[in-house]
């Protein structure tokens, strides 16, 4: 009877695993780095990590469906004379037209209204559709301009000066060919079918002096009457919020890396920025350390999925969450119905990223005028402002069962952490300890 | 004719007072004296009024003009005539870095010296500088045209779109994708309007070379890395 050695099993590398072997290849197919939408995919501590504490025998709970618990935010007071009011802290992200087709627009503008709150424009300008459908519109002031102009800041609601983004801090925006319709060539004032690139930085006015000077003169442009937010990409928050304060922000917008784009490199993606939850705690820090906490008012965005999602942000500090991805997931991207014309594409209805190809069979990020048909406006908006409803409700659960008649009232101390990292990162205990690591503690 | 004295009058009452002309109002020239150095001074004018700023101004003087006309007797700070989208900003002396940034309309004209970034992602607005422009002038310029009595300073015109770029000087250098173009006859006659709309009478167009897009960045290829 012979001995065999028995075989080892097959095994690929961590290091060298099969997507990234499927990326090198590409590479060296195509000699161009992979271009994406969407944030970071990678596992990322993330509110996941955190759980409320709820009641216990030292806190009661208020009655659900009985006791009221607020849920309403008011955005802008610091300067502005007209501060915008939402009757819940879940706003929507700027996204552009042209990244998005119009009927999606339109159904972000007509979901948000319908919920009480606000959308936002995005690299694009203003279309009338989200114009007429939005009652709170937010008018982002973006490095290229593209579309800008003094009648649609006088017609907002409010303005963003965008500085970064959390997908890409430090980069600027990418359009691609294919998306530049006419219609979307217009608005930029761009020939049809080119590769649009956005600055990565305003043309006018660096760091934290000129941008005081800017706010100003949005300011005077607008007689003082719109609030202004600064958003900043996820990099450095202290700083970046203490620097938006003191160059006269109403509200700071910090957007973690697994905030969305409409298209960049997948390394950017993937590889610059810090992830949400690792954000908030420095920024709430700046806003206390300058007595501008709940003056100033602080946005949070990057991954927002759902009313947990929203009580732990605002328990950390945050005044509002601002959601993209999981709102356009809401009006239809990615939905399974469109199954067979993802997996035509060569990939999922779950995994879709390529949004710069302008093929999105759910018509959302195309400017595809047959795919954008199977967009309707108003039964995608109505979804959306039911989404936005559970999670209002879903906070409100949550705050309810820590003993808090407002969602505001949610602070650090109803939450602990299940990981070291997320304990770290979002500065409250790990769960079964009084130990906040960098904090003391056992 | 109304007069705000600066020195005197809150920045917010001059802009809030131009902001409220209306068609049918009878007063339609203003002054503004004792700029000095102000930021922000008749931003946002949508009205057809003539506007006389008697002195030097800060940042954004001019911004997003629309069908006015001011005058800056002095010289501007940074960002002068920023995203003007009509109407007339004429600088007397020199301009500060980004003049006529994003301009999408309107006619820019800097008697002086403009620095760096002139004219950076103009979207249509005319600019003529008598003077000389600093480096990366019409950065990622889109439309409009940015015409230069003097000389240009490096990376003229990088990343360059549909701007045209005419300079009668020296170039010192030009930047990615922007190349020296034929000057044909409908070029000759474009300069020499713009010219004639500035008040130069001293500069023919035939003087001039005209600079724009090669295109070849329009559309990424990696055979281009280099360039970017």
């Amino acid at each position: 009877m012979s001995y065999h050695n028995p075989p080892t099993e097959p095994r690929i590398s961590a290091t060298f695993d099969e997507y990234t072997m499927s990326e090198i290849r590409r590479a060296a197919a195509t000699g161009i780095y992979d271009i994406r939408g969407g944030g970071a995919k990678r596992k990322l501590p993330h509110f996941d990590d955190l759980l409320f504490l709820g009641a216990s025998i030292s806190r009661y709970p208020l009655e659900g469906y009985r006791e009221k618990c607020g849920t309403d935010v008011v955005l802008g007071a610091r300067h502005a004379k007209k501060p915008i009011e939402l009757k819940i802290p879940i706003t929507i992200a700027g996204m552009s037209f042209g990244s998005l087709s119009g009927p999606a627009k339109e159904a972000l503008g007509r979901g948000a209204t319908m919920a009480g709150t606000s959308t936002t424009t995005g690299d694009g300008g203003m279309t009338e559709e989200e114009r007429g459908h939005s009652e709170r519109l937010v008018y982002q002031y973006l490095p290229s301009r593209y579309g800008m102009n003094p009648r649609d800041l006088r017609r907002a609601d409010a303005i963003e000066i965008v500085v970064g983004q959390g997908a890409k801090p430090g980069g600027g925006g990418m359009l691609l060919g294919q998306k530049i319709s006419d219609r979307v060539a217009e608005m930029r004032t761009l020939p049809k079918g080119i590769d649009q690139r956005s600055a990565s930085r305003h043309p006018d006015w660096t760091g934290p002096d000129d941008l005081e000077i800017k706010i100003l003169e949005l300011r005077e442009l607008t007689d003082w009457e719109k609030p202004i937010y600064v958003k900043v990409g996820g990099a450095r928050p202290y700083y970046d919020t203490a620097l938006a304060v003191k160059s006269g922000a109403d509200v700071v917008v910090v957007d973690g890396m697994q905030g969305g784009t409409a298209a960049t490199q997948e390394v950017f993606i993937e590889h610059v920025g810090m992830p949400t939850l690792a954000c908030i705690r420095p920024a709430v820090r700046a806003l206390q350390d300058l007595g501008m906490h709940r003056k100033v008012q602080l946005i949070v965005s990057g991954g927002i999925r759902n009313g947990a999602d929203v009580a732990k942000a605002l328990a950390l500090g945050a005044d509002a969450v601002s959601i993209g991805t999981a709102a356009l997931i809401a009006i239809g991207e990615n939905d399974p119905r469109w199954a067979a014309d993802y997996a035509a594409l060569g990939t999922t209805a779950a995994a879709y990223d390529d949004w710069h190809e302008g093929k999105d069979p759910a018509g959302i990020t195309t400017q595809d005028p047959e795919l954008m048909k199977r967009v309707d406006p108003v039964a995608a908006g109505r979804r959306l402002a039911n989404y936005l409803k559970v999670m209002a409700l879903e906070a409100q659960t949550i705050a309810r069962a820590c003993g808090k008649n407002h969602v505001h009232n949610l602070e650090p101390e109803d939450l602990c952490a299940v990981t070291v990292a997320a304990a770290a990162m979002a500065q409250v205990p790990l769960a079964g300890t009084d130990w906040i690591p960098g904090k003391g503690g056992t | 004719m109304p007069t705000y004295d600066l020195a005197a009058t809150p920045l917010r009452d001059l802009n809030q007072a131009l902001h409220n002309i209306a068609p049918g109002d009878n007063d339609r020239q203003f002054s503004v004296v004792n700029p000095r150095g102000h930021h922000a001074v008749a931003v946002g004018v949508h009205a057809p009024v003539t506007i006389d700023v008697m002195g030097s101004v800060g940042y954004y003087c001019g911004s997003m003009n629309d069908e006015a006309t001011i005058t800056i007797h002095g010289s501007a700070g940074p960002g002068v005539a920023e995203n003007m989208m009509s109407g007339t900003v004429i600088v007397k002396g020199d301009a500060s870095q980004y003049a006529g940034a994003t301009g999408c309309g309107g006619l820019l004209v800097i008697e002086g010296n403009a620095s760096s970034r002139c004219g950076i992602s103009m979207k249509g607005i005319d600019i003529v500088v008598r003077g000389s422009i600093g480096h990366m002038s019409a950065f990622m310029g889109q439309a409009g045209n940015l015409v230069v009595l003097g000389d240009a300073g490096e990376a003229l015109g990088d990343s360059l779109y549909e701007a045209r770029i005419f300079v009668r000087g020296k170039v010192k250098s030009l930047g990615a994708d922007c190349v020296e173009k034929e000057m044909r006859p409908e070029h000759l006659e474009l300069l020499a309007g713009l010219l004639d709309k500035a008040g130069v009478t001293d500069a023919r167009p035939q003087e001039f070379s005209r600079y724009g897009s090669s295109r070849k960045l329009y559309n990424f290829h990696v055979d281009n890395a280099d360039a970017y």
